[in-house]
């Protein structure tokens, strides 16, 4: 054997090595998250941290389920102005729109991806809650707030992943519906949509994913009460928020809760992945 | 009331293009709202003074040097780590149940949320390793959230490149690894540098995950173990506790410019990339 297959089997072997790195963090992250928050979870009793409904930390008080609620409101809210207008933005990017038109819409979009949520979130402040607060009444500092916020967040997930999984649609569908005499838009809902259903589920639960999971845009914009909110003017706390306000000054039990609220968190969002991870490789997902 | 079949065309065609619309139109809104009330403010001396008196006055120089040390530190360790990950991926192995698990963990990776990101980094890096709020903490941080998007894009850009390509330099004598580093990495060098600046994105934009591991100390850092605030977190705390509405605006301007200038260069060089292999 020579020094260049030596070298080239040394350096399979670090790649090797390497290709495991995602995959150690992802264990990293999961054993530290559960290290920590579940102690204390288990030492006040798993019910009565996710069903409890008080929140004084200080007094060794523990319940979840304002937060809990919460994350879910804000979510459903978030689905709610997000799906609409993702789905629309992706038919009409890969139906009604010529190439050139695409080619402007198209990057534009992904420019929303990119803004930063602390951006949001401030837009939110200035522009949104005064709105809110004026027109409809209320703090403000609300879950509709919150909703619509997160409704433009979570577009770029939905498009981008709808988009891919319209486009692997194979053409002979469209073309087969168009023969037969449907128009442009029967097309799109009996053929299309069916056709692609599975990618445009996975891009729904991804983008339910962000939702639960955005901090700082919540943090500025739901109020942060730590209340099972009555409607949607009422001010919320979510999951995330309760570790991002807390985690500043938190230490001992009260640290270890935060954790705690990851963990809730961190379950949340693996089962959202992983259902949208199977629900994508299945047949009609984006070309994979 | 039904509808004509071509009628309901028009009508729903109308009402999807002015869905389409309003996104488009918060999206020019929130820029041209921000570039307004933020333009203003912006001028050297803003980029070039640190600010004084927690951000009531001066400029925002230590951030920016904060937010560009810590984005740099963070490339550097996800760089090697993705394109190590899709090099074996790509060149070294076929689809078999290892490659499935790697890109499954690569995939739950980039939907974890950034908190969660700053409350492990909190927990190993600034207290369990010691290393303290620190440009160190917050990059190792960084560099393991953007991981999966390096992996990624820089999979598809090595997968674009010909097949022929490697056929030709294999038939040369070249072995595996020079086929790779002198055929194969430089033609998907443009889509790997996608990926790379698109993460740069993300991570001047983050940061929920970086105010808990590199902490929000004004003072430039003057090591990888200072504690430094970038100009998110700067932009956050300016807004949260009404420091300066005014420069909170200017830092938001400068923050939305940065990432225009991230998303133009991507646009271009995913375009020149395309237009090469197809």
């Amino acid at each position: 054997m020579n020094r260049l297959e030596r070298r080239d089997r040394l350096i399979r072997l670090a790649l090797l090595m390497i290709a495991f790195s995602a995959v150690s963090v992802l264990a990293v992250i999961t054993i530290f998250m559960f290290g920590e928050g579940t102690p204390v979870m288990f030492k006040y009793g798993v019910k009565s941290f996710l069903a409890g409904r008080d929140w004084y930390p200080l007094e060794k008080s523990f319940g979840l389920w304002p937060m809990i609620v919460g994350s879910l409101y804000v979510t459903a809210g978030a689905m709610t102005v997000g799906i609409p207008f993702g789905l629309a933005c992706a038919i009409v990017l890969t139906e009604f729109s010529s190439r050139r038109v695409r080619r402007v819409i198209k990057p534009v979009i992904e420019l929303l991806a990119g803004i930063p949520s602390v951006v949001y979130g401030f837009m939110g402040v200035v522009i949104l809650i005064p709105f809110i607060r004026e027109k409809l009444g209320g703090p403000g500092l609300s879950v509709l707030a919150a909703s619509i916020i997160l409704g433009v967040m979570v577009l770029p997930t939905i498009i981008s992943i709808s988009v891919d999984s319209i486009q692997a649609v194979p053409a002979a569908y469209r073309e087969g519906s168009l023969a037969l005499g449907a128009t442009k838009l029967q097309t799109v809902k009996m053929v299309i949509l069916p056709a692609a259903r599975s990618g445009i589920i996975a891009s729904i639960i991804l983008g339910m994913g962000r939702a639960v999971g955005e901090t700082m845009a919540v943090i500025m914009i739901a109020g942060n009460a730590i209340s099972v909110p009555h409607s949607i003017l009422d001010p919320v706390r979510t999951l995330t928020s309760n570790i991002a306000l807390e985690m500043g000054y938190a230490a001992g039990e009260h640290r270890q809760a935060l954790f705690a609220t990851g963990v809730v968190l961190f379950v949340i969002i693996m089962i959202l992945n992983t259902v949208a991870n199977v629900t994508s490789s299945r047949r009609g997902g984006p070309g994979r | 009331m039904r509808l004509g079949p071509r009628l309901e065309q028009r009508v729903a065609t109308a009402l999807l293009w002015v869905m389409t619309a309003m996104t488009i139109g918060v999206l020019v809104f929130i820029i041209v709202f921000v570039l307004r009330k933020g333009l203003p403010v912006i001028d050297v001396g803003f980029l070039t003074k640190n600010p004084v008196d927690m951000g009531k006055g001066g400029g925002i120089f230590s951030t920016v040097i904060g937010t560009v040390s810590l984005t740099a530190f963070a490339i550097l360790i996800a760089t090697p780590l993705g394109v190590g990950t899709a090099i074996y991926l790509t060149e070294y192995t076929w689809e078999n149940a290892m490659t499935r698990v790697i890109r499954f963990g690569a995939e739950c990776l980039a939907g974890i949320p950034s908190i969660i990101f700053g409350l492990f980094g909190f927990i190993l890096f600034v207290t369990k390793l010691g290393f303290g709020w620190s440009i160190l903490s917050g990059g190792l941080t960084l560099a393991f959230m953007i991981l999966p998007t390096i992996i990624r894009t820089s999979e598809e850009a090595i997968k674009s490149v010909p097949p022929d390509y490697r056929t030709v330099s294999f038939s040369l004598g070249s072995t595996k690894w020079q086929t790779v580093t002198r055929v194969v990495l430089p033609s998907a060098l443009p889509g790997i540098v996608t990926g790379v600046i698109l993460s740069v994105g993300r991570s001047i934009g983050e940061t929920a995950a970086v105010i808990f591991t590199a902490g929000s100390a004004l003072r430039i850092p003057t090591s990888v173990f200072s504690s430094s605030r970038t100009m998110s977190v700067h932009f956050y705390i300016m807004a949260r506790e009404g420091i300066s509405m005014p420069r909170a605006y200017g830092t938001a301007a400068v923050l939305i410019i940065a990432i225009l200038a991230v998303n133009i260069a991507t646009y271009y060089l995913m375009n020149r990339f395309i237009r090469r292999y197809s």
